[in-house]
């Protein structure tokens, strides 16, 4: 196993300021738009920096997402920001068809998604926005895994022409990607070849997935380890690949698995290689209250159950 | 435009809709014919469009420097449709295919199928004055002074995302935004009072900061002047409470909310055409 070092912890959501922020400098037809949450989205820098392409909306999602594509309507790329739960599930209607059946060049960039978001409870927490998000047609979906890559994934996504749903999270979490990292949609990274289990990775679990890597390593099992950072369009090429070398998986998300990675994972392999999955994710249940750490273990979001996956996975192969 | 000839496109863009309407036994007359007079003097005499050397209506998504029109309440295809192809925006012809198999004219408007005129797609209800705030404020990013004229429902002013959308648009200054309500009076259920009473729309648009006026919507002068003349300030968005009567032009579907969505039958479609008499100098589809 390849070894991952970090000499600091950042959130993810501070990549997204960070990347607005430069994209603001580079292109002038970014706007960022907020409803009532431009802290929690470290937007202060683009504020500052751009006001005119500022746009705040108030505690209004629904109006929010339809400003969004109207801006496209003139040649705009709206970044439009707020908590995950508010930009995904309460306002579906709104993305599905002002923005998703529309085409519009809307890029709606959520914070504080999955189980770390912590105290505020379940009412908060979504677990279901990349499933709902990937259904649509014509959004791509990302969810990428630490600062620079969020950073990365949010300069990338101005370039891209049509929707984008651009996931990420409130907690401080060790940033091992390199900054210079290219960013491309759709484009799996490998961080560990390994022939004897393969293991996809999403988000804030990546990083589990790299300790589960060691703690695999030590006892001579290599892992194939590789961050999908983009759920859909989703990498099939590297996972059938990696699969067809390990003959086995886990998948690994801050999601349900219902409608998740591992359930796109499940339905590339029963559609061409089938073979032995094992899914780590929240099982069909909300969250609660607690901190990020204490849920995470609540909810078996841990290297330790990738470990156990991965061994469970291995044993399944025929 | 002159009056009379405003009055011809009217009559023929009529003829359209119920004949449109009855060739797939689907689609919403009612509406359509109650915003003809709308549509008609927006396109053919109040809207500044893009256009190339000879005078043909041109079409790019983006839509800079030229008046823009959304259409919130997407069920009322035909009339935008009829309307759109009588202005230039696609063959006439094309108006035939309305709501069948592979068609760009899906029963609501899409962008999907790249038909020009089309910015956004619609049909569930609430979504348009968002848009057209988008798009108004795009415009004033970019320097271009020309107009976003968006059209609702009165029954859609039930939709919560309208009063979120009412509240941005004096907020962000949008004097570039006119809103049209077509106060029918009539929705699915039965007449607006009676399903979900909206009370007064024009004080509630006025308490939240609109500039607000109101017309006769089957009167083409009453119309043109209004839209000519309605906006009063520039950093105040107008709204338009626009009185029309559900199935105008025709006896038998004029007032009832019966006709919202039911296509009429061949019997029907002959009574009606005969109230719609065809206009000298252009024909059917």
């Amino acid at each position: 196993m390849k070894k991952y070092t970090y000499t600091e912890k950042k959130d993810t959501r501070s990549g997204f300021g960070a990347g607005i922020l430069e994209l603001g400098r580079t292109n002038p037809n970014v706007v960022a738009l907020t409803a009532d949450l431009a802290g929690s989205l470290k937007l202060e820098g683009f504020i500052k920096e751009f006001p005119e392409r500022y746009i705040q909306c108030g505690i209004a999602e629904a109006n929010m997402i339809g400003v969004s594509a109207g801006l496209t309507i003139g040649g705009k790329i709206p970044f439009a920001t707020t908590f995950a739960n508010f930009g995904s599930g309460r306002v579906y209607d709104q993305i599905r068809q002002s923005v998703a059946y529309s085409n519009k060049n809307v890029k709606i960039c959520v914070s504080h998604a999955g189980l770390t978001l912590g105290e505020d409870g379940a009412t908060h927490q979504i677990l279901e926005d990349l499933g709902m998000m990937k259904m649509l047609p014509n959004m791509v979906v990302i969810n990428p895994c630490d600062f620079n890559q969020t950073k990365a994934a949010t300069i990338a996504i101005a370039e891209h022409e049509g929707p984008v749903y651009l996931r990420f999270g409130r907690p401080v979490i060790p940033i091992f990607t390199p900054a210079d990292q290219k960013f491309e949609i759709g484009k799996a990274i490998s961080l560990n070849e390994g022939a004897d289990v393969s293991i996809f990775a999403t988000g804030h679990l990546v990083w589990e997935a790299i300790k589960a890597g060691e703690i695999l390593a030590e006892e001579g099992i290599e892992v194939d380890l590789i961050n999908i950072h983009t759920i859909k369009p989703l990498d099939s090429e590297a996972i059938l690949a990696s699969v067809k070398k390990t003959g086995c998986a886990v998948s690994a998300e801050e999601h349900q698995l219902n409608g998740g990675l591992g359930d796109s994972i499940a339905q590339l392999l029963a559609r061409n290689n089938p073979a032995p999955l094992e899914m780590i994710g929240v099982n069909d249940s909300f969250g609660e209250s607690g901190t990020p750490d204490q849920l995470m273990q609540k909810y078996g979001l841990t290297a330790d159950k990738i470990v156990e996956a991965a061994k469970k996975a291995m044993s399944r192969r025929a | 435009m002159e009056i009379q000839e405003l009055a011809h496109i009217a009559t023929q863009v009529r003829r359209d809709i119920v004949r449109m309407v009855h060739a797939v036994n689907s689609g919403h007359p009612g509406g359509s014919l109650g915003c003809t007079d709308l549509l008609v003097t927006l396109y053919f005499d109040v809207m500044k469009l893009k256009r190339d050397g000879e005078g043909k209506v041109i079409f790019d998504m983006d839509g800079r420097d030229e008046d823009l029109f959304f259409l919130s309440n997407g069920h009322i295809s035909p009339v935008f449709y009829s309307v759109l192809a009588r202005a230039g925006y696609f063959p006439i012809s094309e108006l035939a295919t309305f709501r069948k198999l592979d068609s760009r004219l899906q029963g609501h408007p899409t962008t999907a199928e790249h038909l020009p005129g089309v910015r956004i797609a619609s049909g569930s209800l609430g979504q348009g004055l968002s848009v057209a705030c988008g798009a108004a404020l795009a415009k004033k990013l970019n320097g271009d002074d020309n107009q976003v004229y968006v059209l609702m429902g009165d029954g859609e002013q039930q939709e919560g995302q309208v009063w979120e959308a009412a509240t941005f648009a004096p907020h962000h200054k949008l004097g570039n935004l006119t809103a049209i309500i077509d106060f029918n009076g009539q929705q699915i259920d039965g007449p607006t009072k009676l399903v979900m009473n909206n009370r007064d729309l024009g004080e509630k648009y006025r308490a939240f900061g609109w500039n607000v006026v109101e017309t006769n919507g089957n009167d083409l002068a009453d119309l043109s002047k209004v839209l000519h003349e309605s906006q009063s300030d520039p950093e105040v968005p107008t709204l338009i409470l626009m009185k029309t009567e559900m199935g105008f032009g025709i006896d038998y579907m004029m007032g009832s909310h019966k006709w919202h969505g039911v296509a009429p039958n061949d019997e029907q479609l002959a009574v009606a055409l005969n109230q719609l008499p065809q206009t000298v100098g252009i024909e059917d589809y």
